[in-house]
């Protein structure tokens, strides 16, 4: 099981230019959970993973790892302890799913050491959870965009880190590899304590597989708790600009957001859904 | 259960192991092929020529012992010649593949960046306006290409360097000093035409140990460093984020990467000219032959030096005109450009 | 919420405020042709001039105005069609790096060139024209085409290595046919940096055909453009018949390149630089921006021309040198102004 590692964003501000995207945030990200960050577009949410992750220096406040803080720590370290995936990895032509998995290991490998039994204990680990072993010796370019999401989630994995962040892991992926992607991501929490921090544009899919939700609007965290006290028809008129419905989604126990645009409404929205002709929801207003 | 998902754990491991080690077999008798090929080719080029010297002379002189006859055009023509052939190959390789492994990009070579374009207009401008001396014009040489390298860096830096746009810009900046070169040249008088040929396109016709011995010694600082870092450039190949995100140092590591690489080419061009496409096509093709996985940069190395000495020892003896050994790299390398570029883009484009 | 047009975007500027600003280039044109009459390494009075136009070259003085007039009318011509050319190869492919130097479409035409001369001992100029047009039409479709491979298309990044690795290419193969021709080697290696000193107006006279041809069918063209400017499917849904209009735009263009290049040699940037400063005055409108790239081109490279000649007296810098010197840091400028996303 994993070490539970602290890790707390304190009165950051971040910014582009002269353009600044997040202005005196604080933030706690609970250990052993799944968190995402959600929002509306360029409100800072990748920005705010990448400052986590240290590939981009704040202009004020600290981001604080173990009572350390990131941007202090030599980057191997930091390495081994925390895992990111950005938002479009670049795989050179040719390589294959082990040897790219194989690149994660080398956090741990210093300039002169060779392969060690424990790296190839590793890798094998990674590919097992992902479901990836049978593609290892394929090349990562025939792969689908679902396996090859699952191949890069399997390199952050050799790492064999504590914590995980991910920025939009999803996007790109039809629906069926959002699936597989994020009950992978839930096994990981499950099963090893790994700690998990996902940006998602989703904000169903957010709603369902995040034990912590946090919404970010201008810059600021809006509102940050249980999905069920994040995602209220306020926060997504507050964070969105959009009217909703929510309601809980009978598949999962957990909200779910029904958007209010202007055309296709059955009844007069102050009164509450009915059922259509579609589909055996019904809902009581 | 578990114990099972344990033993499947550990003989995947094993496969992974397997698999890894067979390759590594493959690289290593790759190398080692290409260095016996280059030795081979190293005696050959010094036994065949006008005058044809038995296996027995030539190592003769090599040791430095007074063979009659051959001492003078072995050991003074031949032997520097091929030595800097396999010096400026070694150069251009490790720098050509350092800069498309950076870069992500084959096509992305220092010879159309604009670093060979640095220091042979300043070579040119050197010899033909100055009329500098040897020293002189490789000292000149190689500021210029470091200048150019750090010209092209600091113009495509906005807040961090984009390959797309240090490549532009390293094009931009190649033609306007590619113009100076032409204008240095059309300055010439006859004389200095055919020395001043070999800035235009590289040439090994009249080296001395004088140009060979810089070369030597740069590539013996430069080159291990360069080594050192690659599995840095492994890691970068990822995109920045991946890399920094598996604890690499980025912009630091491109620095020293780009500084070594740089540095090595200009000592080369300094002295034998831009030998056109070396850097280009060691890269490919020495990923076509050691395969995927695994650090390029010593095959890389040893294929520029196994093409810098066939061509310019078919440049002397195959044709009918002796050509610099910059026109044959050039027009024989021109075909598998275009392929490199077909496929390249094709297939989406990484090296 | 109405709905916008598409050609709505195109027509921004105000009819008068593009006139006013054509008339200026023009009288700025005249200006400097009139400057490249009198300036020189020699300088030149009045009369001179009122001679040499009228026909006598008696005396240095009017020696030298006689050399310079065709010179200068060579200059406005081959600016203008470099211009025009550039204006069109960006609207064809979209990109605004796209420029005849770039894509080795000179260089291709300077093969093209070399190639005749040494190997089908060609020796006239006419000869040479049809020859550089072909070479150029070639080199250009290979380069749009190894350009345009794979994801995205043809990328201002993937089109501008396409053409320079391309242009690598043919130039050791240049040098290649030159080197064991001791006769032509000397020419043909000044011929590659473009000039316009040599002009005559013999030469001036072969040339002005296939100028012309090229002027008409870029000209033409320019509705097209515009239509193209939105991406080959919405321009086809706008009914434009897409393959014949880039082809017949990106015709016009390789002739003006190679006929220009055939008579002055290659001459880079021009091209570049000309459509995206027209483009900053008049706006995207391509009816107005090919004849005001014309326009500028004409000025640029006569503006160029006299600054060769008065930068390096007694003796001259040629034209091709200066427009690459001034040329690559605005073509620097314009790269860093782009928004590049990393690779």
């Amino acid at each position: 099981m994993s070490i539970e590692h602290s890790l707390r964003i304190e009165n950051l501000t971040l910014g582009y230019g002269d353009r600044t995207v997040i202005e005196n945030l604080d933030l706690q990200v609970p250990p052993g959970q799944v968190t995402a960050i959600v929002g509306a577009n360029a409100c800072g949410k990748s920005t705010l993973l990448r400052s986590m992750s240290r590939l981009l220096a704040p202009r004020a406040g600290r981001v604080i790892l173990d009572g350390k803080s990131v941007h202090r720590m030599p980057a191997k370290q930091l390495a081994r302890t925390l895992g990111l995936l950005p938002q479009s990895p670049v795989a050179p032509e040719g390589i294959t799913v082990a040897d790219l998995v194989g690149r994660g290991r080398n956090p741990h490998q210093g300039i002169l050491s060779r392969w060690s039994p424990a790296d190839d204990l590793a890798v094998a680990d990674a590919l097992e959870a992902t479901a990836t072993v049978s593609l290892a010796d394929r090349s990562v370019d025939e792969l689908s965009g679902g396996q090859r999401q699952r191949v890069w989630i399997a390199m952050a994995l050799a790492q064999q880190t504590d914590l995980l962040l991910l920025d939009e892991p999803t996007t790109f992926l039809d629906v069926s590899h959002q699936i597989e992607v994020l009950d992978l991501l839930t096994d990981l929490n499950r099963t090893r304590g790994t700690t998990i921090v996902m940006v998602l544009h989703d904000l169903n899919l957010a709603a369902r597989y995040a034990d912590h939700l946090v919404a970010l609007a201008a810059g600021q965290v809006y509102a940050r708790g249980t999905p069920a006290e994040v995602l209220t028809e306020e926060g997504v008129r507050a964070v969105f600009g959009l009217d909703s419905h929510v309601i809980i989604d009978p598949t999962s126990g957990k909200p779910l957001m029904l958007p209010i645009g202007r055309h296709h409404m059955q009844n007069d929205p102050q009164k509450g859904v009915r059922t259509g002709s579609v589909g055996k929801i019904v809902l009581v207003p | 259960m578990k114990l099972e998902r344990a033993v499947g754990v550990v003989t995947t491991a094993q496969t992974i192991r397997n698999s890894r080690t067979r390759r590594a077999l493959r690289r290593r008798s790759v190398v080692g092929l290409l260095v016996g090929i280059i030795v081979v080719g190293f005696i050959v080029t010094l036994m065949v020529g006008q005058t044809f010297y038995p296996p027995a002379d030539v190592i003769g002189v090599i040791f430095g012992q007074d063979v009659p006859g051959a001492t003078f055009t072995v050991g003074r023509l031949r032997l520097p010649r091929a030595s800097l052939a396999i010096l400026a190959g070694l150069c251009f390789g490790l720098g050509g593949v350092t800069f498309q492994t950076m870069l992500r990009n084959p096509l992305a070579s220092p010879d159309i960046i604009g670093i060979s374009s640095g220091a042979s207009a300043a070579a040119a401008f050197a010899i033909v306006t100055l009329s500098l001396g040897d020293t002189a014009v490789t000292v000149l040489a190689i500021t210029a290409g470091l200048a150019v390298s750090l010209l092209v860096y600091v113009l495509s830096f906005k807040g961090g360097v984009a390959g797309t746009r240090l490549i532009l810009i390293g094009i931009g900046i190649a033609a306007m000093l590619d113009s100076i070169t032409a204008y240095s040249l059309t300055q010439a008088a006859e004389w200095d035409l055919q020395n001043a040929m070999r800035w235009l396109t590289g040439s090994l016709n009249g080296t001395s140990w004088n140009q060979a011995l810089p070369v030597f010694i740069a590539l013996i600082v430069l080159a291990p460093v360069l080594v050192g870092q690659s599995r840095n450039l492994a890691m970068t190949q990822l995109g920045d984020d991946t890399a920094s995100a598996l604890g690499v140092r980025v912009e630091r590591s491109r620095l020293i990467v780009i500084v070594t690489a740089v540095g090595l080419i200009a000592f080369a061009t300094a002295a034998a000219g831009p030998i056109a496409f070396v850097a280009f096509l060691s890269g490919p093709i020495a990923s076509r032959i050691v395969g995927p996985g695994g650090s390029l940069l010593v095959p890389s190395a040893l294929v520029g030096a196994l093409l810098v000495l066939v061509a310019d020892f078919c440049g002397q003896y195959a044709f009918g005109t002796r050509f610099p050994v910059g026109v044959v790299t050039g027009v024989l390398g021109a075909p598998y450009l275009i392929y490199l570029i077909i496929r390249t883009n094709r297939a989406g484009s990484s090296l | 919420m109405t709905p916008v047009l598409p050609g709505a975007a195109i027509v921004r500027r105000p009819r008068g405020l593009r006139s006013v600003w054509l008339l200026l280039a023009l009288v700025v044109v005249l200006g400097l042709m009139l400057a490249s009459v009198t300036i020189g390494s020699r300088e030149v009075g009045w009369a001179d001039i009122w001679a040499a136009l009228n026909g006598s070259a008696d005396g240095f003085d009017e020696a030298a105005v006689a050399t310079r007039i065709p010179r200068t009318v060579l200059a406005v011509l081959a600016g203008a069609a470099l211009g025009m050319s550039g204006a069109v190869m960006q609207g064809v492919t979209r990109n605004p790096l796209a420029d005849p130097g770039i894509l080795g479409v000179n260089v291709g035409a300077a093969l093209a060139v070399v190639t005749g001369i040494a190997f089908f001992g060609l020796n006239a100029a006419g000869s040479f024209i049809w020859v550089a047009i072909i070479g150029a039409a070639v080199t250009a479709a290979f380069v749009y085409t190894v350009g345009s491979l794979g994801r995205g298309g043809a990328t201002p990044l993937k089109l501008a290595l396409a053409g320079a690795a391309t242009s690598a290419a043919l130039a050791s193969v240049v040098t290649a046919v030159v080197l064991p021709r001791n006769d032509i080697a000397s020419g043909v290696l000044s011929w590659q940096i473009g000039g316009v000193g040599g002009a005559t107006f013999v030469s001036i006279q072969q040339v002005v055909p296939f100028l012309l041809v090229g002027f008409t069918i870029s000209l033409v063209s320019a509705r097209s453009l515009n239509s193209l400017a939105l991406g080959d499917d919405l321009a086809a849904g706008l009914g434009e018949r897409v393959a014949l209009a880039r082809g017949g735009a990106a015709l016009g263009a390789v002739v003006l390149a190679g006929a220009c290049t055939a008579v002055t040699g290659p001459i880079g940037f021009v091209g570049l630089v000309v459509p995206h400063a027209c483009r900053l005055l008049i706006g995207v409108d391509h009816r107005w921006l090919l004849p005001f790239s014309a326009v500028l081109g004409a000025a640029l490279l006569t503006a160029a021309d006299v600054l060769g000649r008065v930068v390096a007296r007694p003796s001259e810098v040629d034209v091709g040198i200066i427009t690459a010197l001034i040329g690559a840091p605005f073509f620097i400028y314009i790269v860093r102004r782009q928004k590049v996303r990393a690779l």
